[in-house]
Order: structure tokens, then C-alpha cells, then sequence
């Protein structure tokens, strides 16, 4: 499979990786990892006249500490989200998801804010980024914004970035001591989720004072678990069952991954 | 030259080819760079039917680095039709089949213009500029739907029926009638079960590269095939044959996915021979999924009569089998390849089969690993299964109540085959051992007692299969095109070293270590010192290739009787050198003496003086050479018995597999660490049929799992742990006592794996699951639902890219 023909720009900072998106217009884009993007141009699937290497753009890359919450450079890669300390402490629920994307040579290249942006409803880190209220911390040529998670997905492979804007890092609020699990089901390692479900919780004696549930691959973005979450607080630990039957209300296949994989996922985050 | 003193056969040597596959060294057929060398790119037929009214080349032609563009009217004066080499019945239809489609597509994936250019980039660039004009017509995918002919896949045939081909044991005298069996039976089953089509994943893409100069066509191909392929590509175009010389290199797997004269063979030597240039083609995945052959895809009806005590009585076997829409190497007989195999292990005094091969608007089917075999025997393992239930008997006891028992082989079967050895006893209570097949029992009764969400459930299957392709005259009465014998040269080198000229064309099996074995033994020659050559016209100048695992068990042979032959005459030469009677000359570890006395002479001697030829007895030739052709007068029958256990989640449908022990007669075992190597990755492709890999196509015929995101094919992190153990009844067709292994472990595992998850669900209310047995197939299947009411959701993917229209 071989890619159209494309010119590769490759900017030293993020200034100018913004510059050069404005003057090349709507049809460059930028390049992260290339886990995703690779395979579409391979594919033919887009046809982009130039592309932006950002992985030059060590400012991007990195996990920094920010007082109540984690800022995470959107370059920083899936091997090191899983080896972050901050992550590990903080939000563990990132670590737990990350570990089950792909397989070891994807995740040295992808990028946690590549996953983000692509933006594809299978794609393990959109759930937990929405359950975990992060938010995308973008730079364009009007300076910086910031877009909560459930702004920024939009629909399917659609995110709030406009085209000439780049998400440079996303801030996580601290989920310190939470309990977290991701429950996956796919069919082969290297195959996506059919559903999954991102959950963490804070359990203090025995009682649920918090949960966070995010829903994988189950419409065109994530889906956050609002009644299953507000169902569990002040609840003990016995009321998971009941609460994640509110999962979804279908009969399909994926209703019922949705409930299953729910009580799962936040039975295992309570155990620990 | 030392001698060897331990044996080397049954030695687990690391592989000889290995260093050089795994670290780059070597040069696959997509590495070869010619001067001035042209680069094919395929533009495929993105509709599965339709009439091609215009294709305009104009703005491709144009294109930067493109030298021409070419459409099948160019060739149409040329390319002939690719060959099929068995035609299973005298009336069978068979339709031609160009290399380029000329007026008419009849698949989606089939080839219609070709791109050629100064590289594979601006080639590639070029075939979005080619602009076809597609008249659809209806298309035809069912096979029950296409045996009603409302719509023709081949309109000039008048039918969608290819062939029926039939073997009845009243007929052949091999047994009674069956349908006399079915209607006094106590006990009559009837089942349809479903082979999906799958899609063969060699690692290495196909590749072809065709050099035109120097008065000769010299093709660099990644294929099982070289020998046929020199013959068949002669044939189609009328090259002389000599003027034709095909090289396998080293080749990255086939699984029968090569064993193929392919579309882009035939026209890389028909652009290499219009431009006078070298040409390459490379395939990508896509490309290979959308047109390289696909296997399986049948529907069988199966109905089973027995006597209320579990004897079974009679076997018969009603097959649809798709073709595709042409027929390619061996296509017709694939499913034929089945015939002499749903009767297994057991005596069946009655069988009939009827197999109606049919044409469809979907790509070619042709051989994949077991290629017949595996269809087989997942029916008639399903039905032991299915018999078991129905009488309330353990599925083991049933199958030994009616298996051949080992005192009674030699046995001939219904099919009309004689199996030569074995013992089903052995094999099984090793299996039983080994997976602890009571303690199992006791917990799947428990977990079934207790409601547990995780049931267990426990599938076997007692295989056997027919290898060793294949006596020449069997091929000739089945009108198979060509021989099943195979060939060897050894080279004496003056120095001692070995020189071993195979006809089979390894591509990925380890043929070069275990040669290399068998004639460091027979010879007392170190390992080390023997090279094997293979796969290079050129060099290996006869051979019928690599398919079927005939490799050991009939080329293996023509190598030892080569041996011997080198052997008879260095002792002949020995004898004169030592001036002693022949009869006195003894032969150990790579030394001649004389008997009882201290004289000797190393093999080494004898070979120099043979090559110098100074004194060499009266009327005998110089050199040590020595050639020698092999046609077994029969099949080779592997057995064993494998044992699966697997966990069923009854809330997600997922599958997982617990335990699996796979006890194996290969026979005689040459290299045990090739072998278990070969069991594993045959259990790996079998297990992938029965949970994993479907080759899915949309009603408008397109094929929908054309990447490997969306077509699962299991790694290791899918599988269990096997265990495999072995026991041996060595196989009596031939001096090595081996009985081939290449496909055993895909045969064998296919109906374990599905007859242990209908075991675990059976008490809640499911007969059946189609293969894969996908989490939502199982799901569905114990909401008492059928798969296609519910939906099925997309396998995962990539993603949710809808990968489908990427194809180069
Ligand atoms: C074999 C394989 C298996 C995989 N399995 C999984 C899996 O199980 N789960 C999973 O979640 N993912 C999986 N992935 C995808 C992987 O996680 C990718 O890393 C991720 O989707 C994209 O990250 P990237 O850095 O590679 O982005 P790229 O591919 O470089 O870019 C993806 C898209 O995002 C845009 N983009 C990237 N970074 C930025 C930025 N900073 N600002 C603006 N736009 C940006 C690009 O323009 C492009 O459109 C798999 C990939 C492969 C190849």
C-alpha cells in the first residue's frame, strides 16, 4: 500500500507547527505517531498535500505536575503514560487503559494526544478522557483555548480542533487514591474493543463517594455513565450490580457488553 | 570428515535457515533490484460483476514515470487462460479465466488494468487515474441461490454448476448402500454445517519479478510452485519451457495460499516480454486478500445412521462447495481432497458423497492448508459429537466403539483407501492422561450445577487425515493433471562436502535442516557439511513442489533412496581401493572397512578418487552422483487424538481456550522441534477457523475483511499453551516411516475447539454455533436467537475506519 504523494514539514516549535498549518491550509495535517494516520494515507483514504511532523516538539512531550491536576503533553507516548509516576499516582485509570492499547511497538510511537484527536470511537483513551472530565489545551493562530472533554469529541473522527489548530496538552484533574479499572472485550489482542468500559471510583468505608464510568465504542464519540455514576454515590459497594444495569437500556449485543462490562469494570476498580 | 555417532534423525536441531530469515540475510522476492527494472501496479475490479464497457487510459498514460498502461484487450490475442489442472469430472464446465479481465468482471478484486512504471510509487499514483466504465450486473453469492440459476455468473455456460462428483461404496464395492443403511437405521442424524470462507495469511506478500533478458525468461516468484509453475506459464504461452526458468528464494510462508499460477505471474511475464524490461510486482495485504486464492466455503449436509447402541452404520455427505468465479490451479478438487476422509477413523459399512462444486461472483477458492481434509473431518467429528448426545453416551466412548481397532490395519475403508498403520488406543489414552480428562468432567458438572456465569466445556477430536501426496496412478484416476512423485540429487563434492538437490520447494517448513539430517545419517557426514539446494529450475531441474505434506514423507524418501544409491556405488569403489570382495566391505559412520581387518577408507576417499577418476573399476563413471525419483504406492495416514477445554463466558459469549493437548502419530519424527513447530502453528490456523478468521462479503459482493483489522488472524498473546505429546506407528509407504505433519494440527483442531464450546452450552439450550464462534454469535446463540436476527457488530477493525474501497 502505497500513500499519495505529500510534502513533510517538520517545525521546532509549536508556534510554527501552527504557522505552517494556517499557510498550508485545509489539506495538511499534522502527524503525530502515525499509528492512526499512516494506515488511512496508506489506505487512500486521505490524500493530505502536506504533513507536520510535531514530533520534533519536545515541549510536547512529558507528564508535569500542576498542583490539583496532571498536564499531559499530547506527544507524550502510550510506553510513557504507562511508566509515569504522576499517571501511576494520580490517574491510574490512564495507565490501565493505556496497557491495553495495541501492542508494544504501537504504543512506543503512538501518542496519548494523537489518540485524542483522531478521534475514533474504538479508540481506548476517549472514554476515560471524558469520564475523568479532562480538558484539551489547544494552541491556533489566536493564541491558546481550552475545550472540556465532552467539547471536544464530536462525532465520529471529529473533534472541536478547527484545521488549523493543534491540541498541545491535556489536563487531567487528580483522582488520588481512586480505585480504577478499564474492562476490555475484543476478539484478538491486536483488535479493537467491541465495547469497554473505563471506570474509577472512591471508596471510603465501604461507601462509594465517587465514580467515574466512561463507555468505549458504543456511538459516534464516548459515552459517559452519568446514572450509573450518580446511581453509586453514598452507596455501598453492593449496589454496583443494580447501578450498572443502567448502562444502556437496549436488548442489542452491545447493551448488554455495556451492563455486564460496567459491573465488571467497577467491581474490579473497588477491589483495587 | 568426522562420523557421527549420534543419531541425527529424531535429533531437535535448531533450523540451519533460521540465522538468515530473522536477521534480514537473506533476499526475498520483493529485495531483487534489476537495472533498468519496471514496476507493475494492478488496478482491481472494485464491482463483483459487471460488464466493462470503456476504460479510458488517457490521463494514467500521462502520468509522470509511466511507460504504458495496459488493459486486457492488449492481451487478449496472448494471455490465454490460466490453468486448472484438474478437471474432476469429464463434463465438468469450466470457464476461461484471463489473467486481465477482457469484457467482463466476474469478481471484485479481479485485475482489469495494469499501471506499469519507472516505480512502485508513481505506478501506484497512476491507477487512480484509470477510468473504468462498469455495467453491473446481477450478482451471485449464495451457493443455494446460485444452483437455482436466475442469475449466471458465466451466462456463455448456461449454469452455475460447475461439477458433481460422486463416490458411492455399493458402486465402488467398498461397502454397502447407504440409503438402505439410513432407512432401517434405529437411529438417523441429520446436520448442515458451514465451512466460511477463509482467507490464507502468509507473512510475505506475493511477489513476482520477471527479467527478459539474455535470450531467457527468468522469474523470481514467492511461490510453493516453481516446477509447475516453469510448465504451466510454458503452457499458456507458448514460451518454450527451456527458455523459462523459475526461482522460489526463500519464501515466507504459503499455507496453499501459493500453491497457485496466478494472475500477476502470467502478466508480469507477458509486460516483461511486450517491454523487454524487467518487471516487478508486489502485492499488499489488501491486494492479496482481495485476489490472491481463498480457501474452504462449503455447505454440508451430513446425515449419520447408527444403532441405538452407538454403532454407526452409514455416512452420507451431501457438498455444496463454492468455487469462485473461475476455476484456478486445483480449485475443482479441493473439496474431492475430502472425500476419502469423512469416514475418518471409523468403520462406516456404508458412505456416499456428492459434491456439487459451484460458481459464485467472489474470488477463486483453491487449496489452504488441509485443503479438504479439514472440512472433512470437522463434519464427521461434529456428527460423532452430535450421535453422542442424541444416545446420552461420553462422545470418547463412542468413537472407540467404532474406530479401527490397531490389530485390524492394514484396513481398507469405505472410501476405498487402505490405511497402512496406526493405533487410535495409544494415541488417545496418552491424550486422556495428559488433559486429565475426569477431572475435567467433575468440574464442568459442577459449575453446571451451580449456574456459574463461566461454563466448562470439553470437545475432542479423534482425526486422522491423508498426506503424502501422492501415488501418481490415484492422481491420474482422479484426473488430477500431473504425478505425485518426488525427487532428489546428491552432489558428491570432491572435497566431501554434499551438495542435496530437492524437488519440494520449501517455504518456511525447515526443509533445509531436516535434508540435511536425513543425509548426514544415512551418508556419516556431519550436518553441517551437507547444503540443500531448492526451489531454482535451474538447479533443482524436476520436482512437483511443496503442498500437501509430501515434502518428507515422498521427496524425504527420494532422498534416502539417493543416498543409497551413492552408497552402492562408493562401496563398489571402496572395494576396489582396498582390494577386497565387495561383500566384505562394511559400512559405519561415513567409514568402508574391511570386514575383520583394520583397512578403511572414509567416504571422503572414495568420493576423491571417484572425482579424479585415476582408478576407477572397469566400466565405472567418474563422480558420486546420484539421482533418484520416488512414487509412493500410497497415502500416509497421521492420526491422534487433541483434547480441548474451553471457559465460556455465558454473559459476553467470549471463548477462551483453557487447556488443549493435541497427541499426535506423525510417524517416524525426523526433527521433534520442527514438528511440534509445525503442530503449533497448524493448531494456531485451526483454531482460527473455528473462532477467529471469516472472510465476510456485503451483498453487493465486496469483501468487507480486507485488512487484517478487520480479518482476525490469532497471535500468540489468542492462544493457549499446547500440549502436544506424540506417539508413533511409523508409516509402512515408505522407508523413512514418516507420515507428514504440515497439516495435521489445522485438521485436528477445528471441530475440538467447537465441540468443546457446544459441550459447555449445550445444557442451556444450543445445538449449533457457525463458525467463527465470535462473543456474539455465542451470546446470541443462548438468547435462543439466531446470529442473523440480532445483527452482528463490525469485528472490531480498524477501529471504525471503514477500510473497505483502500486497495493498493
Ligand atoms: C496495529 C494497531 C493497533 C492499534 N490498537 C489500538 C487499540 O487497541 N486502542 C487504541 O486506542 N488505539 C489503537 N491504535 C491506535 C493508536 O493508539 C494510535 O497511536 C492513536 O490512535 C493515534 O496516535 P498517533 O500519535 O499515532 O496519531 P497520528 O496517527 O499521528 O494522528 C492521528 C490523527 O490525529 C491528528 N493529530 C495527532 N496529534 C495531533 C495534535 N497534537 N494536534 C492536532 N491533531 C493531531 C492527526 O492529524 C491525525 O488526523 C492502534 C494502532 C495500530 C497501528
Amino acid at each position: 500500500m502505497i500513500p499519495a504523494e505529500f510534502r513533510y514539514l517538520f517545525p521546532s516549535t509549536v508556534d510554527e507547527a501552527v504557522r505552517m498549518l494556517a499557510d498550508e491550509g485545509e489539506d495538511a495535517k499534522i502527524i503525530a505517531g502515525g499509528q492512526s494516520l499512516v494506515p488511512v494515507l496508506r489506505m487512500r483514504l486521505a490524500a493530505p498535500t502536506a504533513l507536520i511532523d510535531i514530533g520534533g516538539l519536545t515541549e510536547l512531550t512529558g507528564v508535569r505536575d500542576d498542583g490539583d491536576s496532571l498536564l499531559i503533553g499530547a506527544m507524550t507516548t502510550h510506553y510513557e503514560v504507562q511508566r509515569d509516576h504522576l499517571i501511576h499516582d494520580h490517574a491510574l485509570l490512564l495507565k490501565l487503559v493505556t496497557d491495553t492499547v495495541a501492542d508494544p511497538q504501537v504504543r512506543h510511537r503512538g501518542t496519548f494526544g494523537g489518540s485524542l484527536c483522531h478521534a475514533d470511537p474504538a479508540g481506548d483513551l476517549l472514554a476515560p478522557a471524558l469520564a475523568l472530565d479532562a480538558v484539551m489545551i489547544i494552541a491556533g493562530p489566536g493564541g491558546r483555548r481550552e475545550v472540556p472533554a465532552a467539547e471536544f469529541f464530536v462525532d465520529y473522527f471529529t473533534t472541536a480542533l478547527a484545521p488549523d489548530e493543534i491540541l498541545i496538552d491535556v489536563r487531567v484533574p487528580k483522582y488520588t487514591g481512586w480505585g480504577a479499572h478499564y474492562e476490555k472485550l475484543n476478539r484478538v489482542a491486536q483488535a479493537w474493543s467491541i465495547v469497554a468500559v473505563a471506570a474509577a471510583v472512591q471508596v471510603r468505608g465501604g461507601t462509594i463517594e465517587a465514580a467515574r464510568v466512561g463507555l468505549t465504542n458504543v456511538g459516534s464519540g464516548p459515552v459517559r455513565a452519568v446514572d450509573v455514576e450518580s446511581a453509586l454515590v453514598g452507596q455501598p459497594v453492593s449496589a454496583i450490580a443494580e447501578a450498572a444495569l443502567r448502562a444502556s437500556s437496549g436488548d442489542g449485543y452491545k447493551d448488554n457488553l455495556a451492563r455486564v462490562l460496567t459491573g465488571r469494570a467497577l467491581t474490579a476498580a473497588v477491589a483495587g | 570428515m568426522t562420523a557421527t555417532a549420534e543419531p541425527e534423525v529424531g535429533k531437535a536441531r535448531l533450523r540451519k535457515e533460521d540465522a538468515r530469515l530473522i536477521t534480514g540475510q537473506t533476499r526475498w522476492t520483493d529485495n531483487i533490484q534489476l537495472t533498468g527494472m519496471l514496476h507493475m501496479a494492478v488496478l482491481r475490479s472494485p464491482v463483483a460483476h459487471a460488464r466493462i464497457r470503456n476504460i479510458d487510459c488517457s490521463r494514467a498514460t500521462a502520468m509522470p514515470g509511466v511507460a504504458v498502461v495496459l488493459t486486457g484487450e492488449d492481451f487478449a490475442a496472448e494471455q490465454g487462460s490460466l490453468p486448472c489442472a484438474w478437471p474432476i469430472t469429464e463434463d465438468m464446465k469450466s470457464p476461461p479465466a484471463p489473467a486481465l479481465a477482457v469484457d467482463q468482471v466476474n469478481f471484485a478484486g479481479e485485475a482489469v488494468a495494469l499501471v506499469i512504471a519507472d516505480s512502485p510509487y508513481r505506478a501506484a499514483d497512476a491507477l487512480a487515474e484509470i477510468d473504468v466504465d462498469y455495467d453491473e450486473l446481477p450478482v451471485v453469492l449464495d451457493l443455494e441461490e446460485a444452483l437455482r440459476d436466475t442469475d449466471l455468473v458465466h451466462p456463455d455456460l448456461g449454469t452455475n454448476k460447475c461439477a458433481t462428483w460422486v463416490f458411492d461404496s455399493a458402486e465402488a464395492g467398498s461397502g454397502t448402500n447407504v440409503e438402505d443403511e439410513i432407512s432401517s437405521a434405529e437411529v438417523v442424524i441429520e446436520r448442515t454445517f458451514r465451512q466460511q470462507r477463509l482467507i490464507p495469511s502468509f507473512m510475505e506478500p506475493r511477489s513476482v519479478v520477471v527479467d527478459p533478458s539474455a535470450g531467457m525468461f527468468t522469474i523470481w516468484s514467492a511461490t510453493q510452485i516453481p516446477h509447475i509453475l516453469r510448465w504451466m506459464l510454458s503452457a499458456v504461452t507458448g514460451i518454450a519451457e527451456h527458455k523459462i526458468r523459475v526461482i522460489a528464494p526463500d519464501v515466507g510462508g504459503g499455507f496453499g495460499g501459493k500453491l497457485q499460477v496466478t494472475p500477476e505471474e502470467l502478466l508480469c511475464l507477458l509486460v516483461a516480454r511486450r517491454m523487454g524490461r524487467p518487471v516487478k510486482w508486489t502485492e499488499s495485504r489488501t491486494e492479496s486478500m482481495l485476489s490472491g486464492h481463498h480457501g474452504r466455503d462449503q455447505i454440508q449436509k451430513i446425515t449419520l445412521s447408527a444403532r441405538r447402541d452407538g454403532t454407526v452404520t452409514g455416512l452420507k455427505v451431501e457438498l455444496l462447495a463454492d468455487m469462485g468465479a473461475y476455476l484456478r490451479l486445483v480449485t475443482p478438487g479441493i473439496p474431492i481432497l475430502g472425500a476419502f476422509m469423512f469416514n475418518a477413523i471409523y468403520k462406516f459399512p456404508a458412505y456416499r458423497f456428492v459434491c456439487t462444486n459451484v460458481f459464485t461472483n467472489k474470488v477463486p477458492t483453491d487449496a489452504y492448508r488441509g485443503a479438504g481434509r479439514p472440512e472433512a473431518t470437522f463434519a464427521i467429528e461434529r456428527m460423532m459429537d452430535e450421535l453422542a448426545v442424541e444416545l446420552g453416551m461420553d462422545p470418547m466412548k463412542i468413537r472407540e466403539m467404532n474406530w479401527i481397532k490397531h490389530e485390524e490395519f492394514p484396513f481398507n475403508t469405505v472410501a476405498g483407501l487402505t490405511y497402512d498403520s496406526g493405533n487410535y488406543e495409544a494415541a488417545t489414552a496418552r491424550a486422556m492422561e495428559l488433559f486429565g480428562y475426569d477431572d475435567l468432567r467433575e468440574e464442568q458438572a459442577r459449575r453446571r450445577a451451580d449456574g456459574s456465569a463461566v461454563q466448562l466445556g470439553i470437545g475432542i477430536s479423534t482425526y486422522t487425515e491423508m498426506c503424502g501426496l501422492a501415488p501418481s496412478r490415484v492422481l491420474g484416476a482422479l484426473r488430477y493433471g500431473a504425478g505425485g512423485w518426488e525427487t532428489a540429487s546428491i552432489r558428491m563434492l570432491p572435497t566431501g562436502k554434499v551438495e542435496v538437490i530437492t524437488g519440494t520447494s520449501p517455504h518456511g517448513q525447515g526443509h533445509e535442516t531436516v535434508w540435511s539430517q536425513i543425509v548426514a545419517d544415512r551418508l556419516g557426514v556431519p550436518f553441517e557439511d551437507v547444503e540443500v539446494l531448492h526451489g531454482d529450475t535451474a538447479s533443482s531441474h524436476k520436482g512437483m513442489d511443496s503442498y500437501g505434506s509430501r515434502s518428507l514423507a515422498v521427496g524425504g524418501t527420494a532422498l534416502v533412496h539417493a543416498a543409497d544409491k551413492v552408497l552402492a556405488k562408493a562401496r563398489t569403489l571402496a572395494a576396489h581401493m582396498m582390494e577386497c570382495d565387495e561383500a566384505d566391505v562394511e559400512f559405519a559412520s561415513g567409514s568402508f572397512s574391511v570386514r575383520g581387518t583394520s583397512t578403511a577408507r572414509t567416504l571422503s576417499d572414495v568420493v576423491l578418487a571417484a572425482h579424479v577418476a585415476h582408478d576407477l573399476p572397469e566400466g565405472m563413471e567418474p563422480g558420486m552422483d546420484a539421482d533418484a525419483t520416488f512414487d509412493p504406492d500410497n497415502f500416509s495416514f497421521p492420526h491422534g487424538t487433541h483434547l480441548c477445554a474451553t471457559e465460556v463466558d455465558t454473559e459476553t459469549g467470549v471463548v477462551k481456550i483453557r487447556s488443549y493437548v493435541a497427541v499426535d502419530d506423525v510417524g517416524t519424527v525426523v526433527n521433534p522441534l520442527i514438528v511440534d513447530g509445525q503442530v503449533h502453528g497448524g493448531l494456531a490456523q485451526g483454531i482460527a477457523q473455528a473462532l477467529y478468521e471469516e472472510a465476510v462479503h456485503d451483498e453487493m459482493g465486496t469483501l468487507t475483511t480486507a485488512t487484517f483489522a478487520d480479518y482476525l488472524v490469532p497471535s500468540a498473546a489468542d492462544l493457549p499453551a499446547f500440549l502436544t505429546a506424540r506417539t508413533s506407528t511409523p508409516a509402512t509407504s515408505n522407508p523413512l516411516g514418516a507420515k507428514g505433519v504440515g497439516e495435521a494440527g489445522t485438521i485436528a483442531s477445528t471441530p475440538a475447539v467447537v465441540n468443546s464450546v457446544l459441550d459447555a452450552v449445550r445444557h442451556l439450550g444450543v445445538r449449533d454455533i457457525e463458525m467463527p464462534l465470535s462473543p456474539e454469535r455465542v451470546w446470541t446463540a443462548l438468547q435462543g436467537r439466531k446470529a442473523d436476527d440480532a445483527g452482528e457488530v463490525a469485528a472490531g477493525g480498524l477501529g471504525s475506519i471503514d477500510a473497505q474501497g483502500g486497495q493498493s
